[in-house]
């Protein structure tokens, strides 16, 4: 712990009280200083993570910067943080992308720009808070807590039709998390009265509970992942929400669901996870296979973008469910890659859509003409996105597809068809968007990226390729969790 | 023959208070209209003087007094501390409502003192008539003050629906009660517990009885199916009054059905448990489900209570300390709630518009943040979404029913507060993502402002450290029952 601060606390708790003082400056008038605090914030919350990297010892398994007090003792509900090589690079993920989002909407965003900003710092901390939490209960109020800001980023700066996607998006999660309450509630009597996590992965279970906690747990992670059938919400969101939503939501709160997966599912109950992996992993494939023939046929960009999110996700989700190494490292890759990649593709159609105001394919053609600079960086995120070698996107889905062929050759076989079909999907957006003839008078006015746009995405592309070329200290770090993890899952409860 | 007086000291707060509701009573006659404020002072010093008493009586101890009839006990104490403030804030909140409205008079002031009293009594009561006495001596004043506003066709209507209905509730109350002294020869809730408790009593003819105090206090506390008049009354009366309805009675209900069912006829748990499973579903399933059909936010809170009082009565169906405490911990958060969301609707009230719409809180952001947020604090609290209070009352009375094996029952009472959450929600979409219909300044007292305030930021700082509050809802009920 470096200087013996709290670190995992400072994480969670500062964008949230400088999310609260951006808020504190009230209307519009005030805008500039909104702006330039939360910029402040957001940075300062990068900074104060990245400690967690460099003070991570690599080679435990075991929870580090561990912080517990008691929070309420009438139900041993305490206060507990911890992370380990799964959720510290979420955390990282997170608080890198937040200050992207937030200069992503400098400009953009012109009204009420003090809750737009302080929603989005806000939001940075619950879901540290998230990753962080090692108390169930804990857990449950950051992850209750984190659809709040963004049922309001939805509502309050989306699209035309954004009341309906903030209300779904509000409820489908609610639903998944009340019976993950339930979850909760029971393990708390089964273990005598204890909501510590680490307990419940060690609580021996019949099979029959682990079943139906298994079931609890996948409608809560499933629908925020989310898997087929359950991601109808997401493409919804998605295109009403403000570019700066549609970032948060596709690189972070998507990968609360899967790493619901790997803290809850998993580990506390492994037998009914190997027991119910064939119907996971035949989810999984849908998403793959079926959804990325959906992708295909969008005219919306966002929704395009949206579809190729869900099935990038059954990539994560089938790589936990083949229990080896492969597939559960790949998966984590491919969650953090996502993270990037999504980022910089709902990034890269907001600097279009802010230009022309409108996010159908049909009404642009021949970007590159006018804006050449943009259209590389587009470039560079499509190859990512279809899964070009050399880029992040390679790495997540090459180790999953190897963890695969170990299990069954056609899941590998069948994942595989992803690399065909996402190429065919986001090439063809590329071409009919960025080339050809300009066919359209919005397009003949476009200007190129602006220096403020220029930094945001040339930090992503960075990303992309550093994760693509030299992958390891990423998962160098997550090495001995997952070891410990596939240990664990190996183990029946019964 | 010897006449020993009875000991008077558990009683203070209830005898200082009579002697002050016939001072406000007095004094009024002699102020004008333009000096009313003495009356509204007096009011709040009796407040007061009873809280000084209450708290200087505080003991973990039970004492008894007037033969037996009346008890002081550490759940009395916390529950009318709770009465003293909810009523405090209730004058606090609706005075400038009532000012422009003719109906700052002193039977405002004494009509609420004197229900205050009722209160107190039906806390304290061990014996029926005791309990029979508050309870009357509360639905009396409500009555009346319902019908305070006696040219507004509304409330006149709202206050004959509910002193029909309350008469009948109570018939049946008085008519189990009888049933039970038939049985027992008893009316002392503990004589009857022991009388139970010994075995030879005919058992039909205590279900009998029981049935019907059942039905008695499902009217009191607004429980489905008995709940029709809640809707009506809430819609009907002034907003002031609604706010007084649904907030403290609750506190006093609550302490009814502890003293009858579980200090009386606890031993009879087996039988009234099934009726409370009953009376719990229908709560939860009418009052979220007919909530989402209200376009009135009275009418649309007064479902959502019938809802609460759903998941009150699940924390008793547990029957345990665990169980009988988390239900006090949510009736305290349920008034906390409904505290602060009426004082909202009060606040965007002026002359001659009562703001009683849902579409009135439309573009509410625009026209304020502040209160805006505090609202959007409540509905989540109602909601239960941590980390409001709201959750955490949510989640002890769900731990009690699990722990007392009703799996189905929780998972019954979570999918119907998600159906719940659609209406909550559904107001902070108006506040947030509308744009407003009206730009009426919202310009309330200083006082108004300030406790609005405390009462919305308590509802995220006792949700953020639920500890205190759950604690001494153990205790009271450890210590007292």
């Amino acid at each position: 712990m470096l200087f013996g601060l709290p670190l995992l606390s400072l994480v969670i708790w500062i964008p949230i009280a400088i999310g609260l003082l951006v808020l504190a400056t009230g209307d519009d008038r005030k805008a500039p200083v909104a702006r330039i605090i939360a910029m402040v914030g957001s940075v300062l919350g990068f900074l104060v993570a990245i400690p967690l990297y460099t003070q991570f010892d690599p080679a435990l398994s075991s929870m580090q910067f561990v912080e517990k007090h008691s929070w309420f003792e009438r139900f041993n509900v305490y206060y507990h943080l911890g992370i380990d090589g799964i959720s510290m690079p979420l955390i990282l993920l997170n608080c890198f992308t937040t200050p992207l989002v937030i200069m992503a909407g400098w400009e953009v965003i012109k009204e009420r720009v003090a809750q737009y900003m302080g929603a989005f710092l806000i939001m940075s901390g619950i879901v540290n808070g998230v990753f962080a939490s090692l108390d169930a209960i804990l857990f449950y109020t950051f992850w209750e807590a984190s659809l709040l800001p963004m049922f309001l980023i939805i509502g309050v700066w989306g699209g035309a039709n954004r009341v309906y996607a903030a209300i779904k998006f509000f409820l489908y999660t609610l639903l998944g998390s009340l019976l993950m309450l339930i979850a909760f509630i029971y393990l708390y009597q089964v273990s005598d009265g204890s909501f510590s996590i680490l307990d419940y992965h060690k609580l021996p279970l019949p099979i029959e509970p682990q079943i139906l906690i298994f079931i609890a747990f996948l409608l809560a992670f499933a629908v925020k992942v989310p898997m087929w059938p359950v991601h109808t919400w997401l493409p919804d969101a998605h295109v009403e929400a403000p570019t700066g939503g549609s970032v948060i939501l596709a690189a972070i709160l998507l990968k609360m669901g899967g790493y619901g997966f790997l803290r809850f599912s998993l580990p506390i109950v492994p037998d009914a996870s190997q027991y119910l992996s064939g119907m996971m992993i035949a989810l999984s494939l849908i998403a793959i296979v079926y959804i990325g023939l959906v992708a295909l046929m969008q005219v919306d960009m966002k929704k395009l973008i949206a579809y190729s999110s869900i099935a990038h996700m059954g990539f994560v989700t089938l790589g936990f469910f083949l229990f080896n190494a492969y597939g559960l490292e790949g998966a984590m890759v491919q969650m953090l890659s996502h993270g990037f990649i999504s980022a910089a593709m709902f990034l890269c159609i907001g600097v279009l859509y802010d230009r022309v105001h409108s996010r159908q394919i049909a009404d642009y053609g021949g970007v590159a003409n006018k804006m050449p600079v943009f259209a590389a960086f587009f470039m560079l995120f499509a190859m990512a996105n279809a899964g070009l070698p050399g880029t992040s996107g390679f790495v997540g889905e090459f180790m999953v597809i190897m963890g695969a062929v170990k299990v069954n050759f056609w899941y590998a076989f069948l994942a595989a068809t992803t690399l065909i079909f996402g190429a065919a999907y986001t090439l063809w957006l590329y071409k009919r968007v960025i080339f050809g003839e300009v066919a359209n008078p919005a397009v003949e006015g476009l200007k190129d990226v602006s220096k403020r746009e220029f930094a945001i995405l040339a930090i992503l592309a960075i990303a992309v390729l550093w994760i693509g070329v030299y992958p390891f200290p990423l998962t160098e770090v997550m090495h001995a969790t997952v070891d410990e993890l596939l240990a664990h899952v190996a183990q029946s409860k019964l | 023959m010897n006449f020993i007086p009875p000991d008077l000291a558990p009683a203070y707060p209830e005898i200082f208070l009579l002697v002050m509701v016939c001072i406000v009573m007095l004094a009024d006659l002699f102020v004008g209209e333009k000096r009313r404020y003495v009356s509204y002072i007096l009011s709040q010093a009796a407040l007061l003087g009873c809280a000084i008493l209450t708290f200087s009586t505080l003991s973990s101890d039970v004492s008894y007094t007037f033969s037996g009839m009346f008890v002081d006990d550490p759940m009395a104490d916390i529950l009318k501390l709770m009465v003293y403030i909810t009523v405090a804030s209730v004058l606090v909140y609706s005075r400038a409502y009532i000012s422009v409205r003719g109906m700052y008079t002193g039977e405002f002031f004494s009509l609420v003192l004197f229900a205050t009293l009722g209160m107190m009594v039906m806390i304290s009561a061990s014996h029926f008539l005791t309990l029979y006495l508050g309870l009357e001596l509360l639905s009396l004043s409500l009555y009346a003050m319902v019908a305070l506003r006696r040219e507004n066709v509304l409330a006149t209507e709202a206050a004959m629906k509910f002193f029909v209905l309350g008469a009948l509730a109570s018939g049946f109350l008085l008519y189990g009660m009888s049933m039970v002294y038939g049985a027992t020869g008893e009316l002392h809730l503990s004589q009857i517990a022991d009388a139970i408790r010994g075995g030879d009593i005919d058992h039909q003819i205590l279900v009998i009885g029981l049935v019907f105090i059942v039905a008695g206090i499902s009217f009191k506390l607004s429980a489905a199916p008995f709940h029709m008049w809640a809707p009506d009354v809430y819609h009907g009366a002034p907003t002031a009054i609604t706010l007084f309805i649904g907030s403290a009675p609750k506190l006093a209900a609550f302490a009814f059905v502890m003293r009858l069912l579980v200090e009386g006829m606890g031993e009879m748990v087996a039988d009234w448990q099934g009726m409370l499973v009953i009376l719990a579903v229908m709560s939860m399933a009418i009052g979220n489900i007919a909530a989402i059909a209200q376009t009135n936010i009275k009418r649309m809170l007064a479902y959502s209570t019938i809802s609460h009082m759903g998941f009150l009565i699940l924390g008793l169906v547990a029957a345990n300390w665990n169980g009988y405490s988390s239900a006090l911990f949510y009736v305290i958060a349920y008034v906390l709630m409904t505290l602060g969301t009426f004082a909202i609707i009060l606040m965007l009230s002026r002359e001659g518009f009562e703001s009683d719409h849902i579409n009135d809180f439309k573009g509410l952001n625009k026209r304020n943040s502040w209160y805006a947020f505090i609202t959007m604090l409540m509905m989540l609290s109602m909601a239960g979404i941590p980390p409001m209070i709201g959750f955490y009352a949510k989640l002890s009375v769900l731990q009690a029913v699990l722990s007392a094996g009703y799996i189905w029952l929780a998972i019954v009472a979570v999918l119907f507060s998600l159906i719940g959450a659609f209406y909550y929600l559904r107001i902070i979409k108006l506040m947030y993502f509308d744009e407003p219909e009206t730009d009426a300044p919202i310009l309330p007292n200083i006082d108004v402002k300030m406790l609005v305030s405390v009462n919305g930021i308590a509802i995220i700082i006792l949700g953020l450290f639920p500890q205190a509050l759950m604690g001494l809802s153990l205790y009271a009920i450890e210590s007292s029952m």
